[in-house]
């Protein structure tokens, strides 16, 4: 039996068409956008000015608080405008501008860094050199890295957890990376064991990537620490909670963190950042995105430099199709429609999904029948339809009492109502309110 | 790129194929077979009861929603059509025409539309529309035509009891029920659906294929039906293993009397049944306890749509007490 998790979820079509497709190597883009908010938490500050040259992997914004990160230059070239620019939010963000020197060499070493498997450095260098490298969670939330791994006194962690399930439908990134650099992910598991003084990690992988699977088995066998666990293909297996509670049977308590029930939780891409970190003194200035959709002709997994827009990729996979109507930040599930093709990749960008005509218009939304299908495939177990009631009907106290908050908008409910209403949507609409109220009360 | 402007909306950018229309229809998929025994068992008069209730009823809601509330209309979303369908399955099959209509305009008008229409109306209107005729008009609503008898008659069909309906009688003028088996269809002759009784009630294996249909396709789940047959068997058996010669055992109140008919069609109505699946269980266990009370000791043979409705009465405050778990509300975890 494969492990998941117990309560709700669906199966929406993998449609994992770049499995098969090794990451291909670009060329630089011409210019990159930086925004300076790609990060959970504070915006980085700009430490550079307009006409500065800057070298590639340079500091050009520093971290704006604890629960903030660096971003480095992913070009060698010079700053040519800072000014907002709309980015995968949907609002103009700050943006740092560079023109790539296309004369300069350094823009050009695409060469793979042999392995390197020892680990020299002392606990304390480990975490200053995730912080100091703009590590942030790869996976989607882009979470600050240093600050997952500053655990307090008190807290006990007894579990790794890698994340590799990539449960989202089209999105390959992951999964090509396993396949690619599955030493390399071992080396950066090693590294956070040692650092965390963690003796035990699992790797969660869900059963479509059959051949991650067994690559890491095999390299493994050996090794009574790193497990590999196989998961049952559904959907919002890749949520942190869920994985936890699919791989251990606990159960991270309602609004806390996964270190509540001892585990620590990174994503693959995140780990294979702090390889290159840690070993190669690497900053995330790169990242693995997986640029698909049916009707793109050569769908493909890329190294992309962040700040290249959007435009770049589509073009490297032969160009936009006639009849796109909707471009999407990430996956269909959880993925952000994106204001046009200028948007540079930033930091959380796994995916570019081009959608057509067909599928980008949703259907209309007609009467809540009561089949109870929302409640079913909560994984949170929660009632999406009630909570869509309360919030249209503006009663966000006692949308509150019935946990809106604990919502991880994977979007499941949505996806199965056979009446097409905007379930999420509301509970989104109702979650940021809530949030505006709350902080109003703690203002009084 | 189109011409046409690209589309900003919130995730999720997919969405899976079901649709209410589509939930609909697959209920009217599985009351063909019931639909087809009845048309052999009762002929002509099945086909005309059918027909009146589905035409009025869609009729009710197009003038209803474009005359009255003078609103978009959404008759072809299958939900009156399959009102029609379900009030037709619970009347018997010479009833005159214009209490269909009036049954037809209770169903809709009162029990639908007068409760804002699809998806909030409290009872099922199919069987509100029943129950108005059953107390308005007791005697046509309880003069069935015998089975395989009466295929061509209309006017004057030879009519007789359900099975149900003759052991009450016979039980309060004293019979026992070794009595009275013989004056009961045989159990193969129930399972089957060649006895009296409603349109769409009496084919227990049709409406057995139309159930497992539901729950195969994801219409329904199996805790309503299962739990309200399984409630009803254990209430009805152990009154049968006190005495019985005054109780029928369980399986002729599990073949007759519109049980399976109720539990997989009229109690699984999405928009009246409750929202979980625990709440579904004590649902289903309130409706086979009712049903069986009435049975029982009640005035009506009969009590299965009695039962449902007062049941549904109950469904907003059993969704208000039986919620799903919420994630991470157990208190204590493994290693806490």
């Amino acid at each position: 039996m494969l492990k998941t998790f117990p309560k709700g979820g669906i199966h929406p079509h993998e449609n994992k068409i770049t499995a098969s497709k090794p990451i291909k190597r670009l060329n630089p883009p011409k210019v990159v956008y930086v925004p300076i908010s790609q990060h959970i938490g504070i915006p980085s500050e700009i430490i550079v000015e307009r006409k500065e040259k800057v070298t590639i992997g340079q500091i050009i914004a520093k971290s704006g608080g604890y629960v903030s990160s660096n971003i480095h230059s992913p070009v060698a070239g010079t700053v040519t405008k800072l000014d907002k620019f709309f980015d995968s939010s949907g609002y103009k963000k700050q943006c740092i501008v560079i023109r790539t020197d296309q004369k300069d060499q350094s823009n050009f070493e695409f060469i793979d860094k042999p392995l390197k498997t020892d680990i020299q450095l002392s606990k304390k260098d480990i975490l200053q050199l995730i912080t100091d490298y703009g590590i942030v969670g790869l996976g989607g939330a882009t979470f600050p890295s240093h600050v997952k791994l500053n655990i307090k006194k008190d807290k006990h962690i007894d579990c790794l957890i890698i994340n590799g399930v990539e449960c989202e439908p089209y999105l390959t990134a992951d999964h090509r990376l396993m396949l690619e650099k599955a030493e390399e992910i071992l080396v950066g598991i090693e590294i956070l064991m040692f650092a965390l003084h963690i003796d035990k990690a699992i790797i969660g992988i869900e059963n479509n990537k059959k051949n991650a699977i067994a690559n890491f088995k095999e390299l493994t066998k050996n090794n009574d620490k790193i497990k590999v666990a196989a998961l049952e293909i559904k959907y919002p297996q890749g949520s942190e909670k869920q994985l936890v509670r699919a791989l251990l049977k606990r159960e991270v308590p309602k609004n806390g963190l996964p270190l509540d029930v001892g585990v620590i939780v990174h994503n693959v891409g995140t780990i294979f950042a702090i390889y290159e970190a840690v070993q190669y003194n690497k900053p995330l200035t790169e990242r693995v995105v997986t640029v698909t959709g049916k009707t793109i002709k050569d769908p493909s997994n890329f190294w992309v430099k962040i700040g290249t827009p959007v435009i770049d990729l589509i073009n490297e996979v032969g160009g936009l199709p006639e009849d796109t109507r909707k471009i999407l930040n990430g996956g269909p599930m959880m993925g952000k429609a994106i204001k046009n093709t200028d948007v540079p990749v930033a930091k959380g960008t796994s995916g570019i999904l081009v959608i057509s005509e067909e599928e980008a218009e949703r259907k209309k939304c007609t009467n809540c029948i009561r089949c109870s299908e929302c409640v079913f495939v909560c994984p949170m177990g929660l009632e999406p339809y009630l909570l869509m009631n309360l919030t249209e009907k503006k009663m966000y106290e006692a949308a509150l009492n019935e946990d809106i908050t604990t919502c991880i908008e994977c979007g499941s409910c949505s996806y199965v109502c056979p009446s097409h209403r905007p379930l999420l949507d509301y509970i989104r609409f109702g979650k940021s309110i809530i949030k505006t109220l709350e902080i109003a009360k703690d203002k009084k | 790129m189109s011409t046409k402007p690209i589309i900003i909306s919130a995730s999720p950018h997919v969405h899976s194929d079901r649709t209410s229309k589509k939930l609909m229809y697959d209920v009217v998929i599985a009351l063909i077979p019931a639909f087809l025994v009845s048309l052999y068992v009762f002929g002509i008069g099945a086909l005309i009861v059918t027909a009146v209730a589905v035409i009025s009823c869609l009729l009710f809601e197009y003038l209803i929603q474009k005359y009255l509330l003078k609103a978009a209309v959404t008759i072809n979303d299958g939900s009156a059509l399959l009102t029609g369908i379900l009030l037709a399955f619970n009347l018997p099959s010479n009833l005159p025409i214009w209490m269909i209509i009036v049954g037809s305009l209770v169903a809709i008008g009162v029990a639908k539309m007068s409760f804002g229409g699809l998806g909030f109306n409290i009872f099922n209107p199919a069987l509100v529309g029943r129950v108005f005729l059953l107390i308005s008009f007791p005697v046509q609503m309880t003069m069935w035509p015998t089975a395989l008898e009466n295929q061509i008659k209309i006017a004057d069909a030879v009519t007789g009891a359900t099975p149900l309906g003759i052991i009450k009688e016979g039980l309060q003028f004293g019979e026992t029920m070794t009595d009275l088996s013989s004056k009961i269809p045989n159990n193969l002759d129930m399972f089957l659906g060649f006895t009296g009784g409603s349109l769409g009630e009496m084919s227990i294996i049709a409406l057995l294929i139309g159930g497992l249909y539901l729950i195969y396709k994801k219409v329904i789940t199996w805790h309503i039906p299962v739990t309200m047959l399984f409630t009803m068997s254990v209430i009805t058996g152990i009154f049968w293993m006190i005495n019985p010669e005054q109780y029928a055992n369980p399986l002729i109140h599990l073949l007759s009397g519109g049980a399976i008919l109720g539990a997989f069609f009229m109690a699984t109505d999405l928009v009246t049944s409750p929202m979980t699946k625990k709440g579904m269980v004590i649902f289903a266990f309130g409706i086979g306890l009712i049903t069986v009370v009435i049975r029982l000791f009640g005035a009506y043979p009969e009590g299965v749509s009695f039962a449902i409705i007062i049941m549904n009465a109950f469904v907003p405050l059993i969704n208000k007490y039986f919620k799903p778990r919420r994630f991470g509300s157990k208190i204590k975890s493994k290693i806490m």
